[in-house]
């Protein structure tokens, strides 16, 4: 599959052994993009959460038991599974910065890319969305809200990446060339620990393309060649080794 | 033989006509309603005879963004009491500004919600590329609503979009756009 080069590519960098696993980027990016609030969120296969916190475990017995947190956003990968399957071309890899996009009104609901989506960054609506009366009040209007029977995901909130652009348009700055605070999606800027890096991968002045030449940087399953922009820190061994699928005592594996 | 070629030739004749007239002007009448501005803004009397600045009302922002139309708290600068004799404007005043409502003024451009225009990113464009000349008008033109979407007639469409851009050498990449 042929991939677009892109001058810019936004990336996150996620420190594991930062997070705590709180949940305030879940908060953050569900007020920021309008996700309605579940009306049965018991059922989780029907709940929508872009930005989704699993559990680790590294599966020893106290007192050696470890656990960590790892919160997964869209990987906005650079070969997307996703795209290469939508037959309405409603999600594209094809705007300078590498962002996948996703446009509802187009979505079909047909659903292939979330069974394409290797992540399960991907989620269906099953229901209109309803806000509880003046919470409405709340949304936010830069994001569209999405009906029930289309397919939703993180977008690194792309809406402040224009909002960044025209404030760099106002300044007289570069577009193309953002400094590194001038656009961050919400879950990076509540991030209480500050686990959550963001910026341009190819910008040596960015802090996160620094991070990502790491040894303890990694990135999910990158066997399967998805080349996300989304990494991960762990000085942990363990940890990056959950990263992708290993054989039991297995030595080989590009992060471990 | 002659008559009967005529028979087949002025039914087909009547009916073409009347399929034209019917598609050309009887179906833009009953799709679109026409509508005018709550308030006949004369946007002359205000350029030109009061000297104001496109930008006294429409702005851009410190942040980038565009202001669009002016609100209540433009216009009350001037408008707190009837200035002149115009009936819109002692209109406007008694029902607007006195009890503080804002105008609803009809968007002739005014886009879907999920796609996003950048006003400072097209700032080198004219104005009237894609909005009517209202500076020049003393009544804002009237407002065709489809009756089937609601949407504006002259809201731009995405060929026009897409065309310029392409035209340009500008991405027409879906996010570009659309939000």
């Amino acid at each position: 599959m042929q991939a677009i080069e892109f001058k810019v590519k936004w990336g996150m960098l996620v420190n594991l052994d930062k997070c705590t696993g709180c949940g305030a980027c879940t908060v953050a990016c569900r007020a920021e993009n309008n996700l309605s609030p579940e009306v049965e969120a018991g059922n989780k296969l029907r709940t929508n959460d872009w930005m989704n916190i699993y559990e680790l475990s590294n599966g020893e017995p106290f007192p050696h038991h470890e656990v960590a947190y790892l919160p997964r956003p869209c990987m906005q990968c650079g070969k997307p599974s996703c795209s290469t399957v939508c037959p309405v071309v409603a999600t594209t890899k094809d705007e300078e910065g590498g962002i996948v996009s996703q446009v509802y009104p187009r979505c079909i609901g047909c659903r292939y890319c979330m069974a394409a989506c290797p992540y399960h960054a991907r989620y269906f609506n099953w229901f209109d969305p309803v806000w509880p009366e003046g919470m409405e009040k709340t949304l936010t209007p830069y994001v569209s809200a999405r009906p029930r029977g289309v397919v939703e995901k993180c977008t690194f909130c792309h809406h402040r990446f224009m909002a960044a652009k025209e404030r760099a348009r106002m300044n007289d700055e570069d577009p193309t060339q953002l400094a590194e605070d001038a656009y961050i999606p919400a879950c990076a800027e509540i991030c209480p620990t500050g686990a959550i890096t963001f910026g341009d991968l190819h910008n040596p002045d960015h802090e996160i393309s620094k991070l990502v030449a790491s040894p303890n940087a990694f990135r999910l399953l990158v066997k399967l060649g998805t080349d996300p922009q989304v990494y991960y820190y762990s000085e942990r061994e363990w940890v990056r080794k959950l990263g992708d699928n290993y054989l039991k005592n297995d030595k080989g594996g590009e992060n471990v | 033989m002659a008559k009967s070629k005529s028979c087949v030739v002025l039914p087909f004749l009547i009916g073409l006509v009347a399929s034209i007239v019917l598609g050309w002007w009887g179906f833009p009448k009953v799709l679109y309603s026409q509508k005018t501005q709550p308030i006949r803004f004369d946007h002359i009397v205000h350029v030109e005879d009061q000297g104001m600045e496109c930008e006294d009302c429409h702005a851009f922002r410190d942040d980038g963004s565009f202001t669009g139309l002016p609100t209540n708290a433009n216009c009350v600068d001037c408008h707190e009491d009837v200035q002149g004799d115009d009936p819109d404007e002692a209109l406007f005043v008694a029902e607007y500004v006195e009890k503080e409502r804002e105008v609803e003024w009809l968007v002739y451009q005014k886009q879907p919600d999920n796609a996003y225009f950048s006003h400072i990113a097209h700032k080198d464009i004219e104005c009237i590329n894609c909005h009517p000349d209202v500076a020049n008008m003393s009544t804002p033109p009237v407002y065709f609503e489809n009756r089937l979407t609601g949407y504006s007639k002259d809201t731009m469409k995405m060929w026009q979009c897409e065309r310029c851009h392409a035209q340009r050498g500008t991405s027409n990449a879906c996010f570009v756009c659309h939000k």
